[in-house]
């Protein structure tokens, strides 16, 4: 295609989107509740990102939070932009949140009894959570490229022998001292927490590896030949091995540079949100790192805004259920609601670029 | 364990097995159209949110599985419209309703959690119940169940001894071809996709007003089956009986993971009862290994009886999707 659309028509079709998710999430909010108007709802899930009804204001604690569900947003949607750009779908994204989790809580108990310093065992945890996101992503990979299995099934079954380990380990041999429960593993001592700011949850060192790992997957896919390569193993396999490339190493090579990303996320859950291993440790993050890719089209520009927009909705709607007594997955309903606009709006807009092709061919 | 809690235990899997035949049958002839619907698993939690629901506040059963098949026809048909003719991706498209209609199931469910509802009665069939084993097994059950075995015949038939089904079949294969044999692609790829998210959303509210009553938000054990069911129709080799085998043995499984728990004391509960989740990524393997390179490689490398015996292994599990599957199909 040609011919191209102009920055204002673009602007117009991703408002019109905006539109119709606000649509749609009011046709929602108005379906459960009635008697409430939808933009009463919507404010609350707005404000409650930055404040607490309760005392009104900014508050800081609230923004740290939206930045702790920022970061494990960041760091899966770094790792999957690296998978998408080889052309694969990584539903396996969440079993890789666990397993980083995992083996981060297995160095963790390994050290928590040395005489280590606590640096050197957070180190060694959060390394060892690359290690399991990306191993297990090679899971996934190998599936694929070797017993013929398609990604989108591999990393779904993996993802359940993920959550199997996790229930295993949690209700046997990390059980805590007595019986095992839904509320995970021992939590850790303080000296093993990654260190916050103040009296919030956040954490600098966290919020620096969420950072760090987008701006790696940007310059990676944006400066360098590796990701350009890994593109075109993406786009076309079959040219790409034309052209010399073995599109199998390089589908490895994705999974496992953005597993290890992505187990990064699980790794920091446990170091520095809940200090403990539980059965929800991803917290469907790496679904929603999954709807961030889509709604920026796979490009990693507007990928942390977008994630923290994402982070935002997540924590405001915490005070759906105590202010309005409405259900929190509300959140998921306007992230996906958007991302299904998205897409819509972006089909109408191919088809209207068609159609002017057509005219000024003929 | 006696004989009869044994054969109580097995009618209870063909029971279990029901709404996971509706969606794997629903999802095979979708793809047999050359149409992936990855919208399943949230699909049958709101069906089963939206079927619980209106059945509860109208005290009408059919109504409930109206409004189940409803819902999974519009969320096909959106799915049929974003992909087909908006030509998005028809795997985002599909996963973004996933995680929507999942969502949705859980927020609009909320006021409904734990409420007692009503659920479809047993119809034992007179005559036929009392045959010996058979009759325990398959004619003592509600009529969902009798209509689910109905329809992996009815399917079948479809699919293999018909006109439109030979037509279908086309339609996932080269799409080309049958558009140049007079058939409307993308009308016919609607229709089977409406259809199939009919039967999907028909598993719904079998869950929640038959084999699994109630609605219970995040706890009501649905999550995770659509995804089964999805991994049903290529272990069946888009061929609805093939399907519904593999529908029941999965019932099994689940089954079994009850069974063996008081001997297995070490094992936590909560291991078993996902068990058989991980076990479908077996099967695909195996159904999928022999389509490999390297395989087919190491075949030809082995003694010729070893060969033989190994590929003929192979051929019987092996599974080959419709050539034209997910792809989207230009009239022009």
């Amino acid at each position: 295609m040609n011919q191209n659309m102009t920055w204002r028509e673009t602007l117009l079709y991703r408002g019109g989107a905006v539109l119709l998710a606000l649509a749609l999430t009011s046709l929602v909010i108005w379906v459960s509740s009635p008697s409430t108007p939808p933009w009463e709802v919507l404010g609350l899930v707005f404000r409650g990102a930055f404040s607490t009804p309760a005392q009104g204001g900014l508050s800081w604690k609230k923004v740290a939070d939206v930045l702790v569900a920022w970061i494990p947003m960041l760091l899966a949607a770094a790792g999957l932009l690296i998978t998408f750009a080889a052309g694969l779908w990584n539903i396996g994204v969440e079993g890789q949140i666990v397993m980083g989790a995992v083996f981060t809580t297995w160095v963790l108990r390994l050290m928590q009894d040395s005489t280590a310093p606590p640096a050197l065992a957070l180190t060694l945890a959060l390394v060892a959570g690359a290690v399991g996101g990306a191993l297990w992503a090679l899971g996934v990979g190998l599936l694929r490229t070797y017993g013929g299995v398609n990604e989108i099934f591999g990393g779904l079954g993996l993802n359940f022998v993920a959550t199997t380990v996790v229930l295993w380990l949690i209700f046997g041999p990390w059980k805590r001292p007595g019986i095992g429960s839904m509320s995970g593993t021992e939590p850790f001592p303080p000296e093993l927490h990654l260190p916050t700011w103040g009296d919030t949850r956040l954490s600098g060192v966290a919020l620096l590896i969420g950072l760090g790992g987008m701006a790696l997957a940007y310059v990676l896919l944006k400066g360098t030949s590796f990701g350009l390569r890994l593109k075109a193993v993406g786009n076309n396999p079959r040219a790409a091995r034309l052209m010399g490339l073995r599109p199998a190493r390089y589908m490895m090579l994705a999974f496992g540079l953005g597993g290890a990303l992505v187990g990064l996320a699980g790794s920091i859950q446990v170091t520095g949100v809940y200090y403990r291993l539980i059965p929800a440790i991803s917290s469907g993050y790496g679904w929603l790192g999954l709807l961030v890719c889509m709604l920026v089209n796979f490009d990693p520009t507007w990928a942390p805004l977008v994630a923290l927009f994402f982070a935002a909705i997540n924590i405001g709607s915490i005070q759906l259920p105590i202010v309005l007594s409405l259900d929190s997955s509300l959140a998921g309903v306007i992230q996906g609601s958007l991302v299904f606009s998205f897409l819509f709006t972006e089909g109408l807009r191919r088809l209207v670029l068609q159609r002017r092709a057509r005219a000024a061919a003929s | 364990m006696t004989w009869d809690t044994i054969l109580t235990g097995l009618a209870g899997v063909v029971a279990m097995a029901t709404p996971v035949v509706f969606a794997t049958l629903g999802e095979t002839l979708t793809e047999r159209a050359g149409v992936i619907n990855l919208s399943v698993n949230g699909t049958i939690l709101l069906a089963a949110m939206g079927g619980f629901a209106a059945a509860l506040t109208t005290d009408n059963l059919w109504l409930g599985f109206g409004v189940g098949m409803l819902i999974g026809g519009v969320v096909a048909a959106l799915l049929a419209f974003t992909s087909l003719s908006l030509k998005q991706s028809q795997i985002a498209v599909g996963f973004v309703l996933a995680l929507l209609t999942r969502d949705l199931a859980y927020y609009l469910g909320n006021p409904f959690v734990g409420k007692q509802g009503p659920r479809v009665p047993v119809m034992t069939l007179p005559g036929l119940s009392r045959i010996p084993v058979l009759g325990a097994l398959l004619f003592d059950h509600d009529p969902l169940t009798y209509l689910s075995i109905v329809l992996i015949f009815v399917t079948w038939f479809w699919v293999y001894k018909t006109r439109p089904g030979l037509i279908l079949q086309g339609l996932g294969e080269r799409p080309a071809a049958a558009y140049a044999r007079g058939a409307n692609v993308r009308l016919q790829r609607y229709v089977y996709t409406i259809l199939g998210g009919m039967l999907v959303g028909l598993a719904g509210p079998t869950y929640s007003l038959s084999v699994k009553a109630g609605w219970k938000g995040t706890i009501s054990g649905l999550d995770g089956i659509g995804w089964i069911a999805l991994a049903l129709t290529i272990f069946g080799a888009w061929n609805p009986l093939r399907g519904a085998v593999g529908a029941y043995l999965f019932a099994l499984l689940q089954w079994l993971s009850l069974v063996v728990q008081p001997y297995l004391p070490d094992v936590p509960t909560q291991v078993l009862q996902v068990a058989p989740f991980p076990l479908m990524i077996l099967t695909l393997l195996l159904v999928n290994i022999g389509n490999t390179e390297w395989m087919k490689r190491t075949l030809a490398g082995l003694p010729p009886d070893a060969r033989h015996t190994v590929a003929r292994i192979l051929r019987a599990m092996q599974v080959t999707p419709p050539a034209g599957l997910g792809r989207a199909f230009e009239e022009e």
